[in-house]
């Protein structure tokens, strides 16, 4: 895991005092609320309906159980003794008060961890494959790229006043699980034909109001030339990103509106001027950062473990847990095991401090004190020896973690919506936990199958609806809330973005919406398809057809 | 959401600058959690005399981002017409986890 050096440390310390004194400064009415936002948002908070909101960055998802105990802190001390895991990968605490801030980001700086790049128009908190350094089809941990993209970003004079904010995210196995094809610039690594690994590159991409899949603009680019290409394609969208109108100023609309090739060209004549430059990093510092990122001291496990066999014939949770939520690890001997914040009836991504602790403790003991955020909002103990999975089965099952849904239809991507948010349009988080109950039912999920359900509650789509195999997007007409259902999205290799099924639902007939869909998707599967398959193969018509029929 | 819909009665609210929480400009001028307290404009001239008072207090430092939002009556109370306002009135409209539960309800 990165270690912060002196330079980190001075920098975030910095930092900290400095808002300590930004904050101070406004609490006297030295500065106006003009002045002191863009101050407060370049440290991550944020001012909500019911109170700020401290958005964490946790780069690239990974977090130490030592780190993991501090937010557990921040969450009962500074807050309601609560957090929430967003898509970003990132923490949000949703009570704090602006006096408390400058303590919460101290007590966070303990922990090498700060709010910076978690707002405003720069390269935003860098995010990647969950599974990073511990997936099986994995060419290289993305995390170190991540690392060195952190530490190239962070506080990048050309690049702290974008046109917009900047998304980039990294996978470094050529199965996307970091939807690359989705951001401002993904980033999936590959091998060339001498079997070198680096990287396709792929630009503009995005959700949001205009949702756009990323176009490639270059299928291979070797791995010491990344900070020069990413800095080529800043400059480039830099210069020409557009800044008269906020809703077009994304990258993607720049290489939408000159096309992938132009793009390309720009950003290859831009790139001949800087590459083999101050950015083309020498060996011993990539290997350096690559140190940090070596798998932990695995021990020699046996791949079959007894007890764990006889617990997955004997308990049928067990069995059920084991296929939905535990995948198989690079290490024989060990597994990836997938936490499920998303217990039945329960706000997507919320985790109480009591939780955060006892995952920390759990962390520790076994998973070499490593615990990952996804972006569809749970956890991972990325390091358990197949031999613990009992263990750590009944440690989850104790908080609510072990739910068997990861992929399900309960495994429910939700913003936080009205409930929270100033500029939602309708709430998220209710229509989770009721479709999340109806549900409820293990068996009925697992016969259903892979199932992504991601809700936004306005057309910004942190809930990415565009990429939801059923998507669902809240917009207010007049005053009532009406869900928006889109069918097809998905955020994989094979990436597409959802079409609308119909005119918007009222919120009460959100769920039967949903049950209507889920019946359809049963009556017209084939054996083995998926939802998205049965979708892919059959259109919209017969979802359709069912959904709007008269009563 | 919509911060205000149409309607003759509104109240002026904001956030308080110290901790973010909710507040409703009341008739004496203070700035209160209670919506019940709040004070009522029943025309437009008094809707923007009393934003006029949250303008004040915003430049003060006190409060953040003064608005009128429509209301109307309910006992000895109001309630905002919009979900929105309703929802910063009232709070979450699910229960949120509390520090030292592992389960959720």
């Amino acid at each position: 895991m990165y270690r912060y050096d002196e330079y980190d440390h001075a920098f975030v310390a910095e930092r900290v005092a400095q808002f300590r004194d930004q904050v101070r400064r406004r609490l006297a009415g030295e500065l106006t609320e003009d002045e002191f936002k863009p101050l407060r948002l370049q440290n991550g908070l944020y001012l909500q309906l019911h109170a700020y909101m401290l958005r964490i960055a946790i780069p690239y998802g990974t977090l130490s159980s030592k780190q993991f105990r501090m937010l557990a802190h921040i969450a009962r001390r500074y807050d309601r003794g609560y957090g929430h895991f967003t898509t970003r990968q990132n923490l949000q605490f949703n009570w704090i008060r602006l006096e408390d801030a400058p303590d919460a980001l101290a007590d966070l700086a303990k922990v090498e961890m700060h709010a910076i790049q978690t707002s405003g128009n720069c390269i935003r908190n860098v995010t990647a494959d969950h599974w990073a350094g511990v997936a099986i089809d994995e060419i290289e941990d993305p995390r170190i790229w991540c690392e060195i993209i952190r530490q190239w970003s962070t506080v990048h004079p050309e690049f702290s006043f974008l046109p917009r904010k900047f998304k980039i995210a990294v996978t470094g196995s050529p199965n996307d699980r970091a939807a690359v094809r989705v951001h401002d610039i993904g980033l999936r690594m590959l091998r060339d034909e001498q079997g070198e690994p680096g990287f396709e590159v792929i630009v503009g991409g995005g959700l949001g109001r205009t949702p756009m899949i990323g176009k490639t603009i270059r299928a291979f680019l070797p791995k010491q030339d990344l900070l020069s290409y990413l800095e080529a394609i800043m400059r480039v969208y830099n210069r020409y990103g557009r800044r008269d109108n906020i809703y077009k100023a994304r990258i993607k609309i720049l290489v939408h509106e000159i096309g992938a090739e132009e793009m390309r060209r720009q950003v290859e004549e831009e790139w001949e001027q800087i590459r083999g430059g101050a950015l083309d990093l020498p060996q011993d510092v990539i290997d350096g950062i690559a140190r940090h990122f070596a798998p932990p001291p695995y021990q020699v496990q046996p791949v079959f473990a007894p007890e764990t066999e006889r617990l997955r014939f004997e308990d049928r949770d067990f069995a059920l847990w084991l296929r939905s939520n535990v995948v198989p690890h690079r290490q024989p001997g060990y597994a990836i095991v997938n936490l499920s914040l998303k217990p039945e009836g329960a706000p997507p991504g919320d985790s109480s401090a009591a939780q955060m602790d006892a995952v920390a403790d759990l962390a520790d003991a076994y998973s070499f004190g490593e615990i990952r955020v996804t972006h569809e909002q749970n956890l991972v103990l990325p390091h358990v020896a197949v031999a613990d999975l009992p263990a750590v089965w009944r440690g989850l099952v104790r908080i609510g973690f072990a739910t068997p849904n990861l992929g399900l239809v309960s495994d429910i991507i939700a913003c936080p919506g009205l409930d929270y948010c100033a500029l939602a349009n309708a709430r998220a988080i209710p229509v989770a936990q009721r479709i999340s109950t109806r549900f409820a039912d293990l068996a009925r999920q697992h016969d259903i199958g892979e199932l992504k359900i991601k809700i936004s509650g306005c057309i910004n789509a942190c809930g990415h609806h565009h990429v939801g195999h059923i998507g669902i997007l809240g917009v207010d007409k007049n005053g009532t809330e009406f869900y928006q259902i889109t069918l097809g999205g998905h955020a994989g290799d094979d990436v597409s973005l959802g079409s609308i099924v119909g005119p918007a639902v009222p919120a009460d007939q959100v769920v039967e919406a949903i049950e209507s869909l889920v019946d359809t998707y049963l009556k017209e599967r084939r054996d083995g398809e998926r939802f998205l398959d049965t979708y892919r193969r059959v259109g919209t018509a017969p979802f359709k057809e069912r959904l709007y029929a008269p009563a | 959401m919509a911060k205000n819909l149409t309607g003759t009665l509104q109240i002026v609210t904001a956030n308080r600058l110290r901790d973010g929480q909710v507040v409703f400009l009341t008739r004496s001028g203070e700035w209160t959690s209670d919506i019940a307290r709040a004070a009522v404009a029943r025309d437009e001239a008094a809707a923007q005399r009393l934003l006029a008072i949250g303008t004040v207090a915003a430049a003060e430092s006190r409060i953040v981002e003064p608005y009128l939002t429509a209301v109307r009556e309910d006992g000895d109370s109001v309630v905002p017409v919009s979900l929105r306002e309703r929802i910063r009135a009232q709070g979450l409209t699910f229960a949120a986890i509390s520090a030292d539960a592992t389960r959720y309800l």
